[in-house]
């Protein structure tokens, strides 16, 4: 314990190109891009699943199957067959990015989907009755109700995502998953549980972060925060097959 | 495809490996995760706590979990029972909450006829509430199963045989079939602890099928 807290101290890992700081900043750019490209996917193609019915069969079973893959084979298969091809940092950073992006759509899409298929019908038909078109019925009913499993979908996303980048590490990819990494081959055990410290308190803030967002992006009308239905019901809880991590 | 063909016994035993440590933290998992998915229905304000512990458990990335698994528990470093422990952690915080919505999905006038019948908290729990909740139980399990398999092949990164050695192995030989044979197995092994866990439950759960046939 204190030799961590000794590595985690020490000034010198908190500078330069292989400093916490560099390499936690690159953890974030790897999984931000990863599921800004998954969520530009997925919650469109979701969205339309839920709301026409069509390809249902398809989104159940591929979430379904995605969480079987194991991530690591993926991730070797994807930069040995890949690599070769291209040049430079590319010859990582690329297929790495493609696994990332893969494993991600999963979880956003099955999140995007149910939050659709499960508003309240009565909603729905009440958009009709008004007289809205049905692209907006998706947009301005169907969308901001299937608001809480969209922010499950993309969570969970989120956390395979921080979590495959960190094993992606082994892969030549930089990012927190270099301290564990580097650390197991010098057998520095203060690097590597330093580093795992590190990744297990980025995933909590970024799922914390998440927890926030939600909680302003949701509208109270569902999450039950205000007070005009007398008993809040309980929020619709997050399908257990939205959850994965690796 | 001949690699496979001549590694077939090594396949074979790093499989058996594999089932080792993704099963035995699934049968602890639901050993552990009932009790605790009781007093999370029984006790309200336990709810919270335990699922939003549970949660946070669950964010934690598995190598980040292997690697901190000596502190926690005072193990050797990368030693096989890190795996199990930490596969265990992962089992319960995806079954707490299953199990306490299970037991919680039991119609309130079924648990009320067997109190009346004299039926104890006890008995009433093992002999009415949880066999009514193993279908729901049960699907939280098989997602657990599945994850677990996948999740398990981290652990070669730390050294920890099974079929994730394969990968770590292909790699390091820049050899892809030792790969693809080690993706392969894993989705097959996930397969075959689906139909297990639904088997099992087709089982212990005839009420379901008559109440379908009929």
């Amino acid at each position: 314990m204190d030799d961590i807290l000794t590595w985690l101290t020490e000034p010198a890992h908190w500078s330069g190109e292989d400093g916490i700081p560099q390499r936690l900043l690159e953890h974030l750019v790897y999984s931000s891009v990863a599921v800004f490209i998954a969520a530009v996917i997925a919650i469109p193609l979701g969205l339309f699943i839920g709301h026409t019915g069509r390809g249902r069969f398809v989104v159940v079973n591929v979430a379904g199957a995605a969480r079987a893959i194991p991530s690591l084979g993926l991730l070797f298969i994807a930069v040995l067959f890949l690599g070769p091809r291209l040049s430079g940092d590319a010859a990582f950073l690329i297929p790495c990015l493609i696994v990332l992006v893969v494993l991600a759509i999963p979880p956003i899409l099955a999140g995007a989907y149910s939050g659709v298929e499960e508003v309240d019908p009565a909603a729905r038909d009440a958009a009709k009755g008004m007289g809205m078109r049905d692209f907006d019925v998706l947009i301005e009913v169907e969308l901001p109700c299937a608001m809480p499993l969209i922010f499950s979908g993309l969570r969970s996303g989120t956390l395979q995502v921080v979590a495959t980048a960190t094993i992606a590490a082994t892969a030549g990819l930089g990012g927190l998953g270099r301290f564990l990494i580097d650390g197991l081959s010098v057998r520095d055990f203060a690097q590597m549980a330093g580093g795992a410290a590190l990744v297990a308190l980025l995933a909590l803030v970024v799922d914390l972060g998440f927890a926030i967002v939600q909680r302003y992006a949701v509208s109270p009308g569902l999450t039950g925060r205000t007070r005009v239905r007398r008993a809040a019901e309980p929020g619709p809880s997050p399908d257990p097959a939205l959850q994965t991590t690796t | 495809m001949t690699w496979f063909t001549e590694h077939f016994s090594d396949v074979l035993s790093l499989t058996g490996k594999h089932i080792y440590l993704a099963g035995v933290p699934l049968l602890l998992g639901l050993i552990i995760a009932i009790p605790l998915g009781w007093l999370a229905r029984r006790y309200k304000a336990l709810y919270p706590p335990l699922i939003i512990g549970t949660g946070l458990l669950y964010t934690i990335p598995s190598l980040a979990l292997f690697i901190l698994m000596p502190l926690l528990i005072g193990t050797r470093i990368l030693d096989p029972i890190n795996v199990v422990v930490a596969m265990t952690i992962y089992t319960i915080a995806l079954l707490v909450r299953t199990v306490a919505d299970g037991l919680g999905a039991v119609p309130e006038s079924v648990n009320q006829s067997a109190t009346a019948m004299g039926f104890n908290r006890f008995r009433r729990l093992f002999t009415v509430e949880l066999p009514l909740a193993v279908p729901v139980i049960s699907a939280g399990l098989r997602v657990a199963a599945v994850s677990n398999v996948s999740i398990v092949s981290v652990a070669a990164i730390i050294g920890v045989p099974q079929l994730g050695s394969l990968f770590t192995d292909g790699f390091r030989r820049n050899f892809a079939d030792p790969i693809v044979v080690g993706i392969v197995a894993c989705v097959l092994l996930a397969v075959m602890f689906d139909l297990v866990i639904v088997g099992i439950t087709r089982l212990i759960t005839p009420w379901q099928r008559i109440g379908k046939a009929a």
